[in-house]
């Protein structure tokens, strides 16, 4: 199985006036041909940041890469000049951000915006580009898309703009897709078209994604295998099976346990994850969910555990398994 | 939990008693460039002492306008509110002071909901002022009390609400809500705007204090799996309607209303194995409420719209013991 995107050893800092903010601290994870990865983890854990990085949407200063490689079909992208990138966006990378109500130009015409990256990637006309963009309206279920190539974006609704979002991402039928929490700011009833939407795609176009959130659920129901970061760190991946039927990490485990499911028993209290995320200006050395962690032990208080293999796709990095601890349970 | 700490439980099961609050049509519009934005549209509910009552809906559904319409944020455009028997909007002065020491809110956003030039002894401090309720180094003592209540340290007494995670900001704004000693406190999402790992917490510390102090909530939200974790009976609302009301396992094993069955069908389960399972996706958005569809509001999404959908708004009516709804379908 190939990888289209690798992501090694990532580094991203940020220079602020009150301290460098480690937001990334050495990610390691790849994203297989066809498939749906998840990054998941609670805000301020680096999620926005890595995809940020892999489109290099951050700018520097105050961001700086300090370390490691992006690997996009082979290519570093980290070491491409601004002129290549722009190659990249939107072509060969898309992206879908988290609030459609602002990430849309309130003074631009729908189909201006989708035509854009048409008429800058391929040498079509202006008028083909028009057609292109509302065979794409059509193809995310906009009604009417002749009417509505020429509206502006305060004439959608919210779902109807996240939708005019993924057309614009998927206009140049990019290899990676990357959706930034794209169905946090919707409700339930859209979210759900949202997503059918997105895996109808995937299964027309053969596109990767990369989908960023932090509903579980979500998770559940679209993806293939699950990155899970906290405090800048990744601290398990798999696929989504392994991952929520025997989650290796006591973060991941927490988090399990924190959502009511449908059919949790109500005299059961929910079991939180004590505490709240550490401070990334100044991290510890050792383990960052030390803090929070009911297994804790003396060596995690100093030392960082390393990314280790657990069997099948899994990976965890928690001292818990290493040869020499306690069975955890 | 023990069981020494289920007493108000037991209150909630007892039949033929005295509804805490009692919602009659409540109706409210809002007048918009000479139209009427019709927010909420004749809702009536009897809430219980001690229980959870949780309202959800998507959003613009009228929920918030609800529960701020019920505490008498908002004037009603028509319809009555019971509190204790009493019809609280007759009241006005010194009596509408006195009834929101009975009855408080807790925020959703707690970042937007604390004053960030008020320490948390100012912000916690000033329900006692207005209400008289203590002075000096009592205040104080009852300050570090609520504190220690909700789960903060005494030491975070001094400080603004910048220096606190979302969800120790959403334990001040429930030690507000609570330092008057209220009975009926209405949660307008208190717990969408903090982290799932966090959630859980303030969840856990709601049910907490409403078993120590016997509080009687009613829980606003568009969760699905939390609303059904901690209410006892649940309302849906769409477009400003009551849809459904029913017990919370009534209305998770037997959703009466095409309404309600779309909205627990698009609720993602967080388990891989149910990842395939029939799923109802209602089509379209929700329509404008300034120009709400003529008799049923959900007939324009619904799959099972029929010609009389169109004619007549469906009756509010017992389709099973204690689980209510309004829908043509079962008529």
């Amino acid at each position: 199985m190939s990888n289209i995107l690798e992501v090694k050893d990532l580094v991203v800092s940020f220079h602020t006036f009150g301290g460098e903010v480690q937001a990334v601290r050495g990610v390691n994870f790849s994203v297989p041909k066809g498939k749906t990865v998840a990054i998941v983890g609670e805000s301020g854990c680096g999620k926005s940041v890595t995809a940020k990085s892999i489109m290099q949407l951050l700018p520097k200063p105050p961001a700086e890469y300090k370390q490691g490689e992006i690997l996009f079909n082979g290519d570093n992208i980290l070491a491409k000049s601004e002129r290549d990138m722009q190659r990249i966006r939107g072509n060969e990378i898309g992206m879908i951000f988290q609030d459609p109500m602002t990430s849309l130009n309130p003074t631009t015409k729908v189909g201006a915006q989708i035509t854009e990256g048409i008429l800058k990637h391929k040498d079509v006309s202006r008028k083909e580009a028009r057609s292109q963009a509302i065979e794409l309206l059509n193809l995310v279920g906009i009604p009417q898309p002749e009417k509505r190539v020429d509206q502006y974006p305060h004439e959608f609704s919210g779902g109807m703009r996240q939708r005019a979002m993924i057309a614009i991402s998927l206009a140049c039928e990019p290899d990676l897709l990357i959706a930034d929490e794209p169905t946090t700011a919707l409700d339930v009833t859209i979210q759900a078209q949202i997503l059918k939407l997105m895996k109808d795609l995937q299964n027309k176009t053969g596109t990767s994604i990369i989908l960023i959130t932090h509903d579980l659920g979500v998770v559940a129901e679209t993806c293939d295998h699950v990155v899970v970061m906290y405090a800048g760190q990744v601290i398990e991946t798999g696929t989504v099976e392994e991952v929520f039927e025997t989650p290796q990490h006591p973060y991941t485990k927490g988090l399990m346990k924190s959502v009511p499911r449908l059919d949790q028993d109500k005299k059961q209290p929910l079991i939180p994850i004590i505490g709240s995320p550490p401070d990334l200006m100044d991290p510890t050395e050792g383990c960052p969910f030390f803090a929070r962690c009911e297994y804790a032990m003396e060596v995690c208080r100093d030392h960082n555990p390393s990314f280790e293999y657990m069997g099948g796709n899994q990976h965890a990095s928690c001292w818990l398994h290493h040869p020499l601890a306690k069975a955890s349970e | 939990m023990g069981s020494k700490e289920n007493t108000y439980e037991a209150v909630v099961t007892k039949e033929g008693r005295e509804p805490l609050l009692q919602v009659k049509g409540l109706t409210k519009y809002f007048k918009v460039n000479k139209q009427h934005l019709k927010a909420v549209e004749n809702v009536s509910l009897d809430i219980y002492e001690g229980e959870t009552v949780g309202l959800v809906g998507e959003s613009g559904c009228g929920k918030s306008t609800a529960g701020r319409t019920i505490i008498r944020l908002h004037k009603p455009t028509a319809g009555d509110v019971y509190f204790n028997g009493e019809d609280i909007n007759q009241y006005s002065g010194k009596k509408l002071k006195q009834l929101r020491r009975e009855i408080q809110m807790i925020f959703q956003d707690p970042y937007a909901s604390l004053n960030p030039r008020m320490t948390v002894e100012d912000i916690i401090g000033e329900a006692l002022d207005i209400h008289g309720l203590a002075r000096g180094k009592k205040r104080k003592e009852r300050i570090l009390e609520l504190l220690d209540l909700v789960g903060l340290d005494a030491e975070h007494i001094s400080r603004f609400p910048h220096e606190f995670s979302g969800g120790q900001r959403q334990r001040i704004g429930i030690a507000r809500a609570l330092a008057v000693e209220p009975k009926f406190i209405v949660c307008d999402e208190p717990i969408s705007a903090l982290d799932v790992s966090i959630q859980a917490q303030v969840v856990n510390l709601l049910q907490k204090l409403q078993k120590q102090m016997g509080l009687t909530y009613l829980f606003i939200a568009h969760d699905l799996s939390m609303v059904k974790y901690i209410s006892d009976r649940i309302l849906v609302m769409y477009l400003g309607n009551m849809m459904e009301l029913a017990s919370s396992d009534e209305l998770h094993e037997n959703p009466l209303h095409p309404y309600t069955q779309a909205l627990l069908s698009a609720v993602p389960v967080p388990d891989p194995k149910l990842k395939d399972r029939e799923r109802i996706v209602v089509s379209g958005d929700v329509p404008s409420p300034l120009n709400p569809p003529s008799g049923c509001v959900f007939r324009t999404r619904c799959p099972h719209a029929m010609d009389i959908c169109a004619k007549q708004v469906p009756e509010w009516k017992e389709v099973r013991e204690n689980h209510f709804t309004a829908c043509h379908l079962y008529e």
